[in-house]
């Protein structure tokens, strides 16, 4: 019922006020703010090579070890400062973006591709197989990633691919878990059985069907394992398992500066800074996103 | 309930074995294991000895077999740096890493119960707000960058407490609060909703009804049942408390199994890597097997 209903009054100031309802959500910090940090990490990804000072790879011995800008000694020629071999902070952290950005990007590719595949068979098909695949995937959630990440960078040798290939090893389970759910709920529904009806194929029901209706939780965990995917690349990089020298990354950086805490604690700062922001900025969408398509995934 | 334990037991072990060849595979299907081990100052002479002695010029079955019987008797394999066994080492390790851990893990998830229920309470107040603020840092910064700042501030600015290493209660203190402000959120967060659920509930208003004091209604009758759904929980919080003590023993310099595992992975050390991830995968299938029997115990609704 429109309680406008006998109180036109009601309407005109409703419209007035709020003209377009729909963009008002999307005026909120809690969506802009986050997204606004997300926008800059990936405009400085793209474009680093014309945003970023100097060269992040070049070594300006005389130029080591300067504070940032805004210390006393610092210059502005550096606004964040310079690292042991006089490469740029601000610059490297440009740079560090590529890397975090474009790990998270194919993992969540490949593991939400996987993960939703095996959740939607698993929960659509049920038996034997739905039950080893739950059992598989509670083992997966169980085990240390970074453990087998580190195994791994042993085997195959640090580099980017490396990276990408240990966190999907065991990023999969979480869609596969979350989407087998949501499609337990749906192979009863009356459009489901419908189909079953009709002829459907299974395959059909599962990818015309079924598939459209997991879209919005999918979405969601997405968004929020940006977070958890940056957190372990920059981990595996600080412990000297992510993608090696001399690429500039986020996790490395801070690595760095560990040794030169007492002097120079601006090396190991500013990178888990944009770490600690850009990972802030995915959960906190995520979140918005949760709470605006499927509240009802707040456990996730 | 007995008949239910043996099914889990063997769906354990079954997952053990699978474990294992994952690993096995996982180790093998980048080649030769022993091309791992090969320096500039390595000989072929010394190559073909260890090919003899890890048995690779046999079939993979026959491997695989050598693999889990050595892995049954508690053989790990010898480091290729320190030449000692890799149980040894591990064993070295091991009180340092369960003394670091245990601390961190009372102290983390004792915090997160008492702060997760307090928020639960007084829903929307300033408690409640900051913890959910703690809550959202502890989950967004790196564990490793809190580890340094850490240092920072209390060992070089202020230099109240050691930077790093092992020595008297006071090189505790850093290492083990940050790996507990790293183990909080996620619990305080699961304590509090569960929590909010429970405070909900019927037998909760009854309680209240009956005239119970307030504290015996929280601390006593709805934590209890709020308790269940973090208890499922408890195999992810163990990966964690792996995953932050691998990271914070080596900010920390702490020599314990997670340092261990980082040294070798930079000195390529593959005997020491293998035999800790089988180890942490051997402890991970234990944990959750006594997570399972505890919330069946916990829970008499649930079955296996």
């Amino acid at each position: 019922m429109d309680i406008a209903v006998g109180h036109p009054e009601l309407v005109l100031d409703a419209e007035e006020k709020r003209p377009s309802r729909n963009w008002d959500i999307f005026l909120k910090p809690n969506f802009l703010l986050p997204v606004i940090v997300l926008v800059i990490m990936f405009l400085a990804a793209v474009f680093a090579p014309l945003i970023a000072p100097y060269d992040p790879l070049q070594t300006t011995l005389t130029d080591r070890l300067k504070p940032p800008a805004f210390v006393a000694g610092g210059s502005p020629a550096h606004l964040l400062g310079t690292d042991k071999l006089g490469r740029d902070v601000l610059s490297r952290i440009i740079y560090g973006a590529r890397v975090s950005l474009g790990v998270s990007v194919l993992v969540i590719l490949i593991t939400s591709t996987i993960g939703t595949t095996l959740g939607i068979l698993g929960g659509y098909l049920g038996g034997a197989s739905d039950s080893s695949l739950m059992r598989i995937t509670d083992i997966s959630l169980a085990i240390p990633g970074i453990v087998i990440a580190l195994l791994l960078a042993v085997i195959l040798g640090p580099s980017f691919t490396t990276v990408v290939l240990a966190i999907s090893l065991l990023g999969w389970a979480p869609y596969a878990r979350l989407i087998r759910g949501e499609v337990l709920k749906l192979r009863t529904a009356d459009f489901v059985l419908q189909a079953r009806i009709i002829g459907c194929s299974p395959g059909r029901i599962m990818l015309t069907h079924i598939f459209p209706n997991v879209i919005n939780p999918l979405l969601i965990l997405a968004t929020l394992s940006v977070g958890l995917i940056i957190l372990v690349e920059s981990a595996l990089s600080y412990l000297g398992a992510g993608v090696p020298p001399p690429t500039p990354t986020w996790g490395s950086m801070v690595a760095d500066g560990r040794s030169l805490i007492d002097t120079a604690w601006w090396i190991s700062f500013f990178p888990g800074l944009a770490i600690g922001l850009v990972v802030l900025s995915g959960n906190f969408l995520g979140d918005w996103l949760r709470d605006r398509l499927d509240p009802r995934l707040r456990q996730i | 309930m007995g008949r239910q334990l043996i099914i889990r037991l063997i769906q354990t072990f079954i997952s053990l074995i699978g474990m294992s060849l994952l690993i096995f595979i996982l180790v093998r299907a980048s080649g030769d294991p022993v091309d791992l081990m090969r320096t500039s100052t390595t000989t072929d002479a010394e190559i073909a000895n260890i090919k003899e002695q890890w048995g690779l010029d046999k079939s993979y079955p026959e491997q695989y077999w050598i693999f889990l019987s050595g892995m049954a008797h508690g053989d790990l394999g010898k480091s290729l740096i320190q030449r000692r066994p890799v149980t040894t080492m591990i064993g070295e390790a091991l009180p340092n890493s369960l003394s670091l851990g245990l601390l961190a893990f009372v102290i983390g998830i004792g915090m997160a119960l008492v702060l997760g229920v307090v928020a639960a309470t007084r829903r929307d107040s300033w408690l409640d707000n900051g913890v959910k603020f703690i809550a959202v840092l502890g989950q967004a910064l790196p564990t490793f960058w809190v580890g340094i700042v850490a240092i920072y501030i209390f060992s070089v600015y202020w230099q109240l407490l050691p930077t790093s290493g092992l020595g008297g209660p006071a090189n505790y203190v850093l290492p083990v609060l940050t790996l507990a402000f790293f183990l909080m959120p996620g619990m305080m967060r699961l304590v509090r909703s569960s929590m909010l659920d429970v405070l909900g509930s019927e037998y909760v208003k009854l309680a209240r009804v009956k005239g119970l004091p307030e504290r015996t209604v929280i601390w006593k009758h709805a934590l209890r049942n709020a308790l269940i759904a973090p208890l499922t929980a408890a195999g992810a919080i163990f990966a964690g408390l792996i995953t932050g003590a691998v990271i914070l023993e080596t900010v920390f310099a702490w020599p314990g199994v997670g340092r261990l595992l980082v040294t070798a992975v930079s000195g390529r050390d593959f005997p020491v890597v293998q035999g800790i991830t089988i180890m942490v995968a051997l402890v991970v299938l234990v944990i959750n097997l006594l997570v399972d029997i505890a919330y069946a115990y916990v829970d008499p609704r649930i079955r296996f």
